[in-house]
């Protein structure tokens, strides 16, 4: 197996795991934060995330339900333009509510997937320079 | 890797930087003469916003007598492009738009 490498966000939100739940996994709540989807809370079940096309990329992301274990943890694969990888959900309960932990992993070094992304993503980044910026030092990664 | 990013972020976040390293890269290699006659800025301010390009390494130079030349790298765009890169910012704008759909879901 080649190295892999991982992004994880962390953060705790003042709602009961039941809820976080369900806007993990109800259709149009997804819709709402992440995007457009006919995903089904099924093992196996393979489903799609479809966001703005764009030149050379249709937006789809091609997934399949791996992990569901209600108000607890889910994970799907999450296939775009070369890249082959993992979304994991992990849902602790708090005193105050939640930890989400969300870790996307299955990042190689593979130039291949980048440049696929690069072809995407040269109008995308440039134009929403300024927003990702902002975000820029915020960002945690490992 | 996120330090060379940064760097690239910032070089390109200045519209006037970023207007002149897209002229590179639809023209290939220009003086600082002929960017400075189009760009509606003063030589020296170009010959500043060419600086911060190189360090970005987005630009590269070569000097003929008394011209220096550039032309545009845009390998040096690969930290930009980089699923983790990518997905980093992503993930944490999500993350907030999460917590209004919670904010917003009947209890």
């Amino acid at each position: 197996m080649s190295e892999t490498r991982s992004v994880v966000v962390e953060r705790e939100f003042a709602y009961p795991p039941e809820k976080v739940w369900r806007a993990l996994t109800e259709g149009d709540l997804i819709a709402q934060w992440l995007m457009e989807n006919d995903f089904q809370p099924v093992v196996g079940r393979r489903f799609e995330f479809r966001s703005t096309p764009m030149p050379q990329w249709n937006g789809v992301i091609g997934c399949e339900v791996l992990v569901m274990e209600p108000h607890q943890r889910l994970a799907y694969s999450w296939g775009a333009l070369g890249l082959e990888s993992v979304v994991a959900w992990t849902l602790t309960p708090t005193a105050g509510g939640t930890l989400v932990r969300m870790e996307h992993s299955g990042f190689g070094a593979d130039q291949d997937a980048a440049f696929k992304g690069a072809t995407y993503g040269w109008q995308k980044f440039i134009g929403g320079l300024e927003s990702v910026l902002a975000a820029l030092p915020e960002r945690r990664e490992r | 890797m996120p330090a060379a990013a940064s760097s690239v972020f910032k070089a390109l976040a200045d519209p006037t930087r970023r207007a002149i390293f897209e002229r590179l890269t639809r023209e290939g290699e220009l003086t600082v003469h002929v960017l400075t006659h189009d760009a509606g800025v003063s030589q020296p301010a170009v010959s500043k916003h060419l600086t911060v390009l190189k360090r970005a390494r987005l630009v590269c130079d070569r000097r003929d007598g008394r011209e220096t030349h550039y032309r545009a790298e845009p390998r040096a765009l690969e930290p930009l492009v980089d699923w983790m890169s990518f997905y980093g910012v992503f993930w944490r704008d999500r993350f907030s738009r999460l917590e209004d759909v919670l904010e917003r879901m009947e209890p």
